[in-house]
């Protein structure tokens, strides 16, 4: 049986998510698998809705995941988990940042904000870290390290090891800006500690 | 990032289909590469422009590329454009004729159809251009076809004498799969241009001599077809349905169904009918898996094949990822449609929006506040104008269509419009694109309307690619910068009446559009601010609410700046007894930029820059980082 890994990521314009997605891909890609990589990303350069499919394995035909069939779904906001997670197979790990971003709709009033969004859903059963990535990221001084930190929560649920996924990360800028490998590998590590302590108490 | 730019011959890289069509074109020798930008082809020559050693440019627009890709040709060198899909109609003019003439360099025209309509005013298929202007269409479903499929349509294109259309969908365009690099760049020269008026001088005369050419051509393209190893079949123990199949809809078709036998064609036009008969005629049920219209399914019940379905089964438009075929196959076979899926969540929508700061959002703030206006709208950011909160923009056709529209609103008025104001909103790309002559229009045949130019010195809504208008080329060097007050003027609009605003300064943007719409005379508003997107915005420090101070009057709300957020809400009983609903709002400091615009509105002025409040937090907006690449 050809196994394919389907991984789905989530969340909105500017945060980061397909570059992440490209991160994801090309750690596959440097592994030998099949790699194919696609995403919906709407009109606007912000703000809307993002999604990014990621699928490798040794024979990859769509560049599209079934919806029921991803087995990581990695959302950068926590309302996008809910409209995403059904995604999911039964089995597949969630992963999000639990920050909210609240559109203009919502602001306007025409919309409310889920207020129950993350025990909606751990009610799935399914394994589940959920933290606020973004504040992580400032903490650390930059909002855009958002992405970092999440490729390091999904670190833990892939079929390599987090040391490959990391090399991707930093490879990237550590010749032409080095001064950001360890900030990076700080992010990384932090978002893969808060995910899997709680990816360890549901298993 | 330039993955395919760099790689060597034997190496796999992992790009999307538009940077493998760049890498094919380079390899091909190509002289000359033109495009206007459009999602989901805008990509194409953005990688082409990091090539040295080939001509690429921004055109004006998608005609004009196609017209400088003739002259390559023309010289005996190879050309090419790439387009989305409503930006061949806008080319379509040169190509109806291009067709007649033939090529003398090989001219390849790459066009992107939006299929599921992710960003663009409508879904067409462009398969059906193969039919109309009787040239070859390449289907291909991967970067790996895109890049190899490119390479030979150079060659098809000097083989029969004819422009070749390599047919793209966003699934092509935007996917990202490996490929494996199989050639340098090689020379390519015909040798000049040979006068020959009787081939190249389309009059009458002319053009009734070369008919009977391209109906010969159109007899050797077909059979080429039926022997085309880019049309193929494989053989599948799953017989109870077969799949004809093209284009990405190929990769879904063998997702869902591995074992089943599929026809794929790849030389999409002329469609290869007799291979196609000789398999449908092998099994009991045939699905033709196609996006989005019913061609080759039309085509084949033509010809006489019954056992053929399609879109009695398969959704009209929209994509046909695994699912959706899974779904139509079931129909077609009468199996039970089950579904053990997990429910979807209703969450509220999520509309792409105007950015931080975005130069549109004063213009649009102005607009909504206006009553007795119609406003015709155009392509680009801001036809988001139509959204909340503005919800300030009446009408979107095509390229340029505000102004047209705009006139014939003014001119085809009756009594119900009769104290109306008509206006027409246009960003600067779009106007040199198509709107000049709309302008144009509207001067020499006199009519009233204010048109609202808005200026951000970049093609905002694919990325923020130079134009005319910033005066910056493709390859990002200083060239010739339009002077739009002098443009307007020059095309007939009285120097009175061109004003220039700055987007931000909300009075002065409301009172001169108050103004000019009271004139019965055409005028033209222009702003100048930058793309927040573009280098040439300038970010200053941000702006925070003075919380105690806020009184929840929510007017910064409806300037639509993403950046403020509502922290909590009230009602309160007015002395009149009416209720009136209070938001109470922040700013998200770590994305504001400064621009001040929400300080107008703001009832108990209680929105300052960050740097005056007393006990500053540590600086979230400026250290480097990853960053994205969106």
């Amino acid at each position: 049986m050809n196994e394919v890994t389907n991984i789905m990521v989530v969340g909105i314009g500017g945060q980061g998510v397909m570059t992440a997605a490209e991160i994801l891909a090309d750690a596959a890609l440097r592994l030998d698998h099949d790699v194919k990589k696609t995403e919906v990303a709407g009109m606007a350069q912000r703000g809307g809705v993002v999604t990014s499919q990621v699928r490798f394995g040794a024979c990859v035909k769509s560049p599209v995941i079934i919806e029921g069939q991803a087995d990581v779904l990695l959302s950068f906001e926590q309302a996008e988990a809910l409209r995403w997670q059904h995604w999911l197979k039964a089995d597949g790990v969630l992963l999000v940042n639990d920050n909210q971003l609240a559109p203009p709709v919502v602001n306007l009033g025409l919309f409310d904000y889920p207020e129950n969004a993350l025990a909606a859903l751990h009610s799935g059963g399914r394994p589940m870290s959920a933290f606020n990535a973004t504040a992580i990221a400032l903490e650390l001084g930059n909002v855009k390290l958002v992405n970092t930190v999440m490729l390091g929560a999904v670190a833990e649920a892939l079929p390599f090891s987090a040391e490959h996924l990391l090399e991707g990360i930093v490879s990237r800028f550590r010749q032409s800006k080095p001064h950001l490998v360890a900030l990076n590998e700080r992010a990384f590590n932090l978002g893969r500690a808060a995910s899997a302590s709680q990816l360890a108490r549901v298993s | 990032m330039a993955a395919a730019q760099q790689a060597q011959i034997g190496q796999k890289v992992l790009v999307s289909g538009n940077e493998a069509i760049a890498r094919a074109v380079w390899e091909a020798g190509t002289k000359v590469a033109a495009a206007y930008p459009g999602t989901p082809a805008t990509e194409i020559l953005e990688y082409l422009g990091l090539y040295s050693d080939i001509y690429s440019e921004w055109s004006v627009n998608e005609k004009v590329s196609l017209e400088v890709a003739i002259g390559a040709s023309l010289v005996g060198s190879r050309g090419f454009c790439a387009m989305k899909h409503v930006g061949l109609n806008v080319a379509s003019d040169a190509l109806m004729t291009l067709t007649l003439t033939g090529v003398h360099g090989g001219l390849v025209i790459a066009v992107a159809d939006d299929v599921g309509l992710s960003s663009s005013q409508n879904e067409q298929d462009s398969r059906f251009w193969g039919r109309f202007a009787h040239v070859p269409i390449l289907e291909p479903a991967d970067s790996q076809e895109a890049y190899d499929m490119t390479r030979m349509a150079f060659e098809l294109s000097e083989q029969f004498n004819t422009p070749v259309i390599v047919r793209l969908t966003t699934r092509v365009c935007h996917v990202k799969t490996t490929i494996a690099i199989y050639g340098e760049r090689e020379a390519f020269s015909l040798g000049g241009f040979a006068k020959d008026p009787a081939r190249w001088v389309m009059v009458p005369t002319v053009a009734r001599t070369r008919l009977p050419f391209q109906a010969k051509r159109d007899l050797k393209l077909a059979q080429y077809s039926e022997t085309n190893p880019l049309n193929f079949s494989l053989s599948g123990v799953d017989e109870s349905v077969a799949f004809i199949t093209s284009g990405p809809a190929f990769m879904h078709v063998q997702e869902a169904f591995p074992q089943s036998p599929v026809f794929k064609i790849g030389y999409s036009w002329p469609i290869p009918i007799s291979a196609l008969k000789n398999f449908a005629s092998q099994y009991e049920k045939v699905l033709v898996v196609e996006e989005t219209e019913a061609l080759v399914e039309t085509e084949l019940k033509a010809a006489g094949v019954e056992n053929i379905s399609g879109k009695d089964v398969l959704p009209l438009h929209g994509e046909l990822t695994p699912d959706v075929i899974k779904y139509g196959v079931a129909k077609l076979i009468g199996a039970p449609i089950t579904s053990n899926l997990i429910p979807a969540q209703q969450v509220f929508p999520r509309p792409p929006t105007m950015c931080v700061a975005c130069p549109h959002l004063g213009p649009y703030f102005a607009l909504a506040s206006m009553r007795n206006i119609h406003i015709a709208g155009d392509i680009g950011c801001y036809t988001l104008g139509a959204g909340q909160p503005w919800n300030a923009l009446d009408t979107c056709i095509s390229m340029g269509a505000s102004m047209g529209v705009a006139l014939g609103m003014d001119k085809g008025r009756g009594p119900e419009d009769e104290n109306k104001a008509m206006v027409a909103v246009i960003g600067d790309s779009t106007f040199l694109h198509m709107g000049m002559q709309g302008l144009l229009n509207i001067t020499y045949n006199q009519g009233n309307v204010t048109i609202l130019l808005l200026d951000n010195r970049a093609v905002g809504m694919t990325g923020g690619q130079n134009n005319p208008g910033n005066g910056m080329n493709l390859q990002g060097e200083q060239t010739n910068r339009v002077d739009f007050a002098k443009l307007v003027e020059a095309l007939g609009v009285a120097p009175e009446r061109i004003r220039k605003v700055n987007a931000y300064e909300l009075p002065v943007v409301l009172k001169t559009l108050r103004e000019e719409t009271k004139i019965k005379q055409p005028s033209v508003v222009i702003t100048g601010n930058p793309c927040v997107l573009v280098d040439a915005y300038q970010p200053k420090g941000p702006l925070y609410v003075m919380e105690n101070d806020c009184n929840g009057c929510g007017n910064c709300l409806d300037t639509g700046c993403p950046a403020i957020s509502v922290t909590r809400r009230e009602t309160v009983v007015k002395p009149n007894g009416r209720e009136k609903k209070l938001a109470f709002v922040t700013i998200d400091t770590s994305v504001c930029t400064g621009c001040g615009l929400c300080t107008k509105p703001c009832a108990p002025d209680c929105i300052q820059p960050l740097s005056l409040r007393g006990d500053l937090p540590k600086d979230v907006s400026t250290s480097p980082s990853l960053g994205d690449s969106q």
